[in-house]
């Protein structure tokens, strides 16, 4: 077993040997088409996935993630931990060393002025900085020398791999952008739409929504890399254009994130000119349960707020029915194929932090009316809805404009008709259910429906701050302008005690038992969240493209360094 | 003639001013957030802070105002600048679109060429292909020519062009591979090989939308030729023995040309606003696909000015069309 493997590890190694050896440029061109065009080169002024995923083909932060979910040293030397003391004991300081002899794309030397100063740029007032959230809790940001950086915390923080990690997060190059801090930000359109990197690629020609043309960087760190010499990066137009460009036409080398029916993917792949590669991160398809009364009866400024506990969802004996009638598997196969499996988890990744709860799995008709019967839902009229006190059991459920959604509502409406609830439907198009306009009735924070359908998913591998989003005090509602995460309205001290627990733990084992325990009481504990898709992703590369390796827990472009063409 | 274009000219005033008004409040009503597209993990105070340095934070009077002064005042400073090279305006005070961070008229020149070269184009052969058509369709009134020519311009017209256009690329992109599905807009024409590349990419947007065109133009052509045809002149100068030639394509066409050079020119203004669906379907990215995307972003400056320069040249173009009147036809006097 063990020549075996050696024997196959060599064999390996001769197959990869003339992509490991081949000279900087030596592949030529290189097509990536994204059907969403890219706006700008500056993830700090744009979070848009088009203009992050870009850029990071360009820009680098210290560190990122591979497509495993665990960290790696991009511009850092090593990671920082407990362990080699990178991390001090008590949580509060992370200190990065930078590699020695790193080079932007100019010529100039990295130093630890720039990764100080991508902080500033970021945190100034003015600036409205998409990213400030991975600055959070830092009282300072210092430079001990050349190569040194060292990060303060206001408080410890056990998880300190926020702030110049993954590819939201870039190193900028002060020279360039000494100038762009604060209100001047969007008048530095020649730095914004170019900017000067260490990554392997340079921008030759930026124009806007349409078209990015790069090449090599000549200064990259890694004299052989990236085979590519020059690519272009073309945007527009739709999912199912960008997959033909590939799959069929063979045009193009590379398309992002091919939101198509499983059918039509599958017919595009049999035209044989590339494959359809699929990945899973932490996006979650889900229904949340309104545990506030939406009721257009009541006043303005009171409707879907705490002051009035939904008169129906209240009763978790309700919620959880409404999940037991629902068949998340036939819910993959019409939606999603290959790039979506059932799930009831609101954390279903990284593995570490994936509760094993699989109970939600099988559908339960029969066991979910025995529930309503039992909380005293029954159909005293003979119409085949069940009520209770005079009252229907009615729910409005609304999701955004989306085919797959509409698909979703019409099967969930179906089963939860067959339990005796009645489902009114609603879709609101995706620029104001997601818009948060406060004057909107209906945006998702606002939620005056009694149930509502979306996807969501966190930054990074740690899912502290999403599990903190249930918070009590994150709750919308007219007085923070209904700002604030918490759509459910979930209030549960217990929660909050563990949030603050998870928030002073270090130690990774601990911190993925607590955040077992939290995804739980969310999920099979109060059916507050019903997780339905664990949604994947899919794209596509053609066949003469190698080295492609799917990450969904950083840019998908993390690793075009390493690209070439197959011969 | 001069004083009756100069009262047009200054009635235009008001116009637009109120065009852009309206466009500035549809647009202020119009459900919509520029952060829609941020991802949701987006935290909402990092969205207010960015709302606040789009200066979204104003009252929308302030806001028309400011754009009104940009437009009218900023831009055309600015573009005397990057003629002469003198500094007048002030780099901070231009209409910046939300979605580039970036001066938004900049990006509109960036993309004019584009579509004036593919949409201008196709506009052009629509033409050129529809008076011929026009004529010989009336002259044959009936025939086997003309029964063809009406079918294929009701086809033409009434076939969207986001249906037509996907059949070309799957029957020659895809199955026989004669031309690219997607349009590349960083080719430069420097040699035969180029001009080639380029003539290729261009066939199948230019052939999608010249048949749009050249089917509704031919119609009025025909539609204006018969009337002409039926006319006593006619009648008088074939009595006098001139050649059909003569007849038809002297005095029929020329009369006949007047209602149709109107239509033309009003159509101009159409060729600046790009050709949407057209330019999403080949991936042309002109000023067609910069609304669109604008739009779909909530990129207010961008919008309310790509509308309100349509606006401007649809005004402009009315004016245009109605002196060219009053030039062809020596009867029609405004003074």
């Amino acid at each position: 077993m063990r020549l075996k493997s050696a024997l196959l590890g060599a064999a390996a190694g001769i197959a990869l040997a003339p992509a490991a050896f081949a000279e900087r440029g030596a592949d030529g061109h290189l097509n990536i088409i994204y059907w969403q065009a890219p706006s700008i080169l500056n993830p700090y002024l744009s979070s848009g996935t088009k203009d992050v995923e870009s850029a990071s083909m360009v820009l680098e932060p210290l560190a990122g993630f591979n497509e495993k979910g665990e960290l790696f040293a991009r511009l850092a030397e090593d990671i920082p931990t407990l362990a080699n003391g990178g991390v001090s004991e008590d949580l509060t300081t992370i200190t990065w060393k930078l590699k020695p002899g790193l080079l932007w794309s100019d010529g100039t030397a990295v130093t630890s002025a720039d990764v100080v100063f991508s902080y500033e740029y970021c945190t100034h007032p003015e600036g409205g900085c998409a990213q400030a959230a991975r600055y959070e809790g830092i009282q300072t940001v210092e430079a001990l020398d050349d190569l040194t950086v060292k990060v303060t915390f206001t408080a410890p923080k056990p998880n300190p791999y926020n702030a110049f990690v993954g590819s939201t997060s870039p190193i900028i190059q002060k020279a360039q952008f000494a100038n762009c801090l604060g209100a001047a930000a969007p008048q530095c359109t020649e730095a914004n739409f170019g900017p000067i990197g260490t990554g392997p690629f340079t921008v030759t020609e930026f124009k806007p929504n349409d078209v990015i043309s790069m090449a090599a960087n000549a200064n990259y760190r890694d004299p052989a890399k990236p085979a590519f010499a020059t690519v272009t990066f073309k945007g527009g137009g739709d999912a199912a254009a960008a997959g033909r460009a590939v799959l069929e036409t063979g045009e193009f080398d590379y398309a992002w994130n091919l939101q198509l029916a499983p059918d039509v993917l599958a017919g595009m792949e049999a035209a044989g000119k590339g494959k359809v590669i699929n990945a899973f991160g932490t996006l979650v398809e889900r229904i949340e349960m309104n545990m506030t009364d939406p009721s257009p009866s009541l006043a303005e400024g009171e409707r879907s707020t705490v002051k009035h506990p939904h008169p129906i969802l209240s009763d978790i004996r309700v919620r959880k029915a409404l999940s037991m009638a629902i068949d998340r598997n036939l819910l993959v196969e019409v939606g999603y194929g290959k790039a979506g499996r059932p799930t009831c988890n609101l954390v279903p990744a990284p593995e570490m932090f994936a509760s094993d709860n699989t109970e939600c799995l099988t559908q339960d008709v029969e066991g979910a009316k025995a529930l309503l019967e039992e909380a005293g839902w029954t159909d005293s009229d003979g119409d085949g809805i069940r009520d209770k006190d005079g009252k229907k059991l009615s729910l409005l459920y609304q999701t955004s404009v989306n085919a797959v959604r509409q698909d979703f509502q019409a099967l969930v409406k179906q089963w939860w008709s067959e339990i005796g609830v009645e489902t009114e439907l609603k879709s609101v198009d995706a620029s104001v259910f997601f818009g948060g306009d406060p004057g909107s009735p209906d945006t998702f924070q606002k939620f005056y429906a009694d149930v509502e359908m979306y996807a969501n998913n966190f930054d990074g591998t740690d899912p502290e701050p999403y599990l903190s989003q249930y918070l009590c005090d994150k709750i919308p509602g007219p007085d923070n302008g209904w700002q604030g995460e918490n759509i459910n309205r979930f209030c549960d001290p217990a929660y909050d005690t563990l949030v603050a627990e998870l928030a002073k733990t270090g130690e990774i084992e601990k911190r993925a038992e607590i955040a077992k325990k939290l995804n739980e009481m969310l999920t099979k504990d109060s059916y507050v969240v019903v997780p339905l898709v664990d949604r994947g992703r899919n794209s596509a590369h053609s066949n003469t493209l190698g080295g492609v390796v799917l990450n969904t827990w950083d840019s998908e472009l993390w690793n075009t360094s390493d690209w070439f063409r197959v011969k | 003639m001069l004083t009756y274009s100069i009262r047009r000219l200054l009635i235009a005033i008001p116009t637009l001013l109120f065009i852009s008004l309206v466009i500035f409040l549809i647009l202020e009503m119009a459900p919509g957030d520029p952060l829609a597209d941020q991802p949701l993990t987006v935290p909402p105070e990092v969205r207010e802070k960015m709302r606040a340095a789009l200066g979204l934070d104003q009252p929308a009077w302030v806001r028309y105002l400011l754009w009104l002064k940009q437009f009218f005042w900023t831009e055309p400073l600015h573009l005397v600048d990057s003629l002469l090279g003198t500094g007048f305006a002030d780099p901070a005070g231009r209409i910046v679109s939300w979605q580039f961070r970036a001066p938004a008229m900049d990006i509109i020149w960036q993309r004019l060429p584009q579509t004036l070269q593919v949409v201008g184009l196709a506009y052009l052969v629509g033409v050129i292909i529809a008076v011929p058509i026009g004529i010989i369709s009336a002259y044959r009134q009936y025939s086997w020519f003309d029964n063809i020519g009406t079918f294929v311009s009701m086809v033409g017209f009434s076939v969207p062009t986001f249906f037509t256009g996907v059949v070309l690329i799957i029957v020659f992109a895809v199955n026989l591979h004669w031309f690219p599905s997607i349009y590349d807009t960083t080719l430069k024409v420097t040699d035969w090989e180029s001009f080639l590349k380029q003539a290729r990419q261009m066939v199948m947007p230019v052939t999608v939308l010249a048949l749009f065109n050249a089917s509704q133009i031919s119609r009025f052509m025909r539609a204006s030729m018969l009337d002409n045809l039926q006319q006593d002149y006619v009648r008088t100068a074939r009595a006098k023995g001139m050649g059909e030639k003569v007849v038809v394509l002297r005095h029929v066409l020329r009369n006949s040309l007047i209602p149709v050079v109107t239509v033309i020119a009003l159509g101009i203004p159409t060729i600046f606003g790009g050709a949407i669906i057209t330019e999403q379907v080949f991936k042309v990215n002109g000023l067609g696909q910069l609304l669109i995307t604008a739009i779909y972003a909530n990129d207010l400056p961008m919008v309310q000015t790509l509308t309100f320069i349509f606006a401007a040249l649809t005004v402009l173009f009315n004016l245009i069309a109605d002196v060219l009147y009053g030039v062809l036809d020596p009867r029609i006097r405004y003074d």
